[in-house]
């Protein structure tokens, strides 16, 4: 038997019942939903993909536009887009409405806005 | 020990002694410095230049100044030790400083002379830079990646032009008016002119060439010879800051008319 067992076992259940709170609390519906551009039907892959990869993917576009002088991306789709993270992600996406809410949910620190304008806060 | 074998010994040890004597000298005849007047044309590629024409550009102008440091975000935090320059006028006593004597004709030494980025053929400051943030890009440009900058300084040691300038302040807090189609740097990287390398990618010019009204500014192609630039080179006499180190400057002087 378990040395104390009245004392030890609810501080154990209770341990972990705390542990375990954030799964089971039903926490899937406080995911943040980040607004949908009224702007452009698509965005540069869809959005399933870009979800997973947009971080690989904007991490290529700056090397290739600063070190290998290739600024167009032509999608899966076809399209052409400016390989740009002011000018193309944030001609239709708000940093505010959308990069901030998943990454303060997610406690992922940008530092993209550390040299790049959030436009939001540029133009008048 | 036999004779013959330490004989031997001692000759092989000659032998390797001359040997590395030999590839030493070598190695003192490689960093020999040279006028640089060697024509290494490759017309298949293109390296950027630029000819300032001192005779026409005028005392007390900055057109060229303005838009440049306005357009790349660049901040006036108001003191040297935290300026930042991409191009700027400086004394000519500073500018061509081994082609300064005390005997110069008059207010020579002290006429403000427009200086940028050397975007020079053999750049110390990519050779030093320990992240290859900076680097040469095949069309003549030394261009920085401030992502990978780690503001170590090295290249403004190893700039023999002070082309180069470090944020020591956030640059944001000087910066009045914002351009968002260009970034600002952030504290603690080091930045300098890029010869307008977004522009060019568009097959535009830089903006100080444009922005001139006197056409103090030639920006071309030096590797093709019936460019706009090399027939102004070809007519004029011009000169280059500090030939005599082989950094092979892209940008070229006049001097006088």
């Amino acid at each position: 038997m378990i040395y104390n067992a009245k004392v030890v076992l609810p501080i154990l259940i209770l341990f972990v019942v705390v542990l375990t709170y954030p799964f089971w609390q039903g926490g899937t519906e406080q995911r943040p939903e980040p607004q949908k551009p009224a702007k452009a039907a698509q965005c540069v892959e869809d959005a399933a993909w870009m979800r997973a990869n947009h971080m690989q993917l904007l991490d290529r576009w700056r090397h290739e536009v600063v070190r290998k002088q290739e600024r167009s991306y032509t999608s899966t789709r076809g399209q052409v887009f400016e390989k740009s993270l002011v000018n193309t992600c944030l001609d239709c996406h708000q940093k505010s409405d959308f990069c901030d809410k998943c990454h303060a949910y997610a406690s992922v620190k940008l530092v993209c806005f550390n040299c790049h304008l959030n436009p939001e806060l540029v133009e008048p | 020990m036999s004779e013959s074998r330490r004989k031997f010994i001692q000759q092989v040890g000659g032998g390797l002694v001359g040997l590395s004597a030999i590839s030493l000298l070598g190695k003192f005849t490689e960093v020999e410095a040279t006028a640089n007047t060697e024509v290494k044309d490759k017309p298949a590629q293109i390296r950027w230049g630029m000819v300032v024409d001192m005779s026409k550009c005028k005392e007390g102008c900055t057109d060229c100044v303005q838009v440049c440091h306005s357009r790349h975000n660049v901040p006036d935090h108001g003191n040297a030790k935290d300026e930042i320059k991409w191009i700027w006028k400086a004394p000519y006593k500073n500018v061509f400083t081994s082609k300064s004597h005390r005997y110069q004709q008059q207010g020579q030494l002290e006429k403000p002379f427009l200086t940028l980025c050397n975007h020079c053929d053999e750049p110390p400051c990519v050779r030093v830079c320990p992240t290859q943030a900076t680097f040469r890009r095949p069309d003549g440009i030394v261009q920085m990646d401030f992502h990978r900058c780690i503001g170590c300084r090295f290249c403004m040691a190893g700039c023999p032009y002070g082309s180069r300038s470090f944020n020591w302040r956030d640059p944001r807090e000087n910066l009045k008016q914002l351009d968002p189609h260009f970034p600002t740097r952030e504290r603690g990287v080091v930045e300098k002119c890029n010869f307008c390398a977004e522009r060019i990618d568009q097959g535009l010019n830089p903006l100080c060439q444009e922005a001139c009204k006197e056409g103090v500014i030639t920006f071309g192609n030096l590797n093709d010879p019936n460019s706009e630039i090399r027939k102004l080179l070809g007519e004029k006499r011009t000169m280059q800051r500090k030939t005599e180190l082989g950094t092979a400057p892209s940008v070229f002087y006049v001097v006088e008319s």
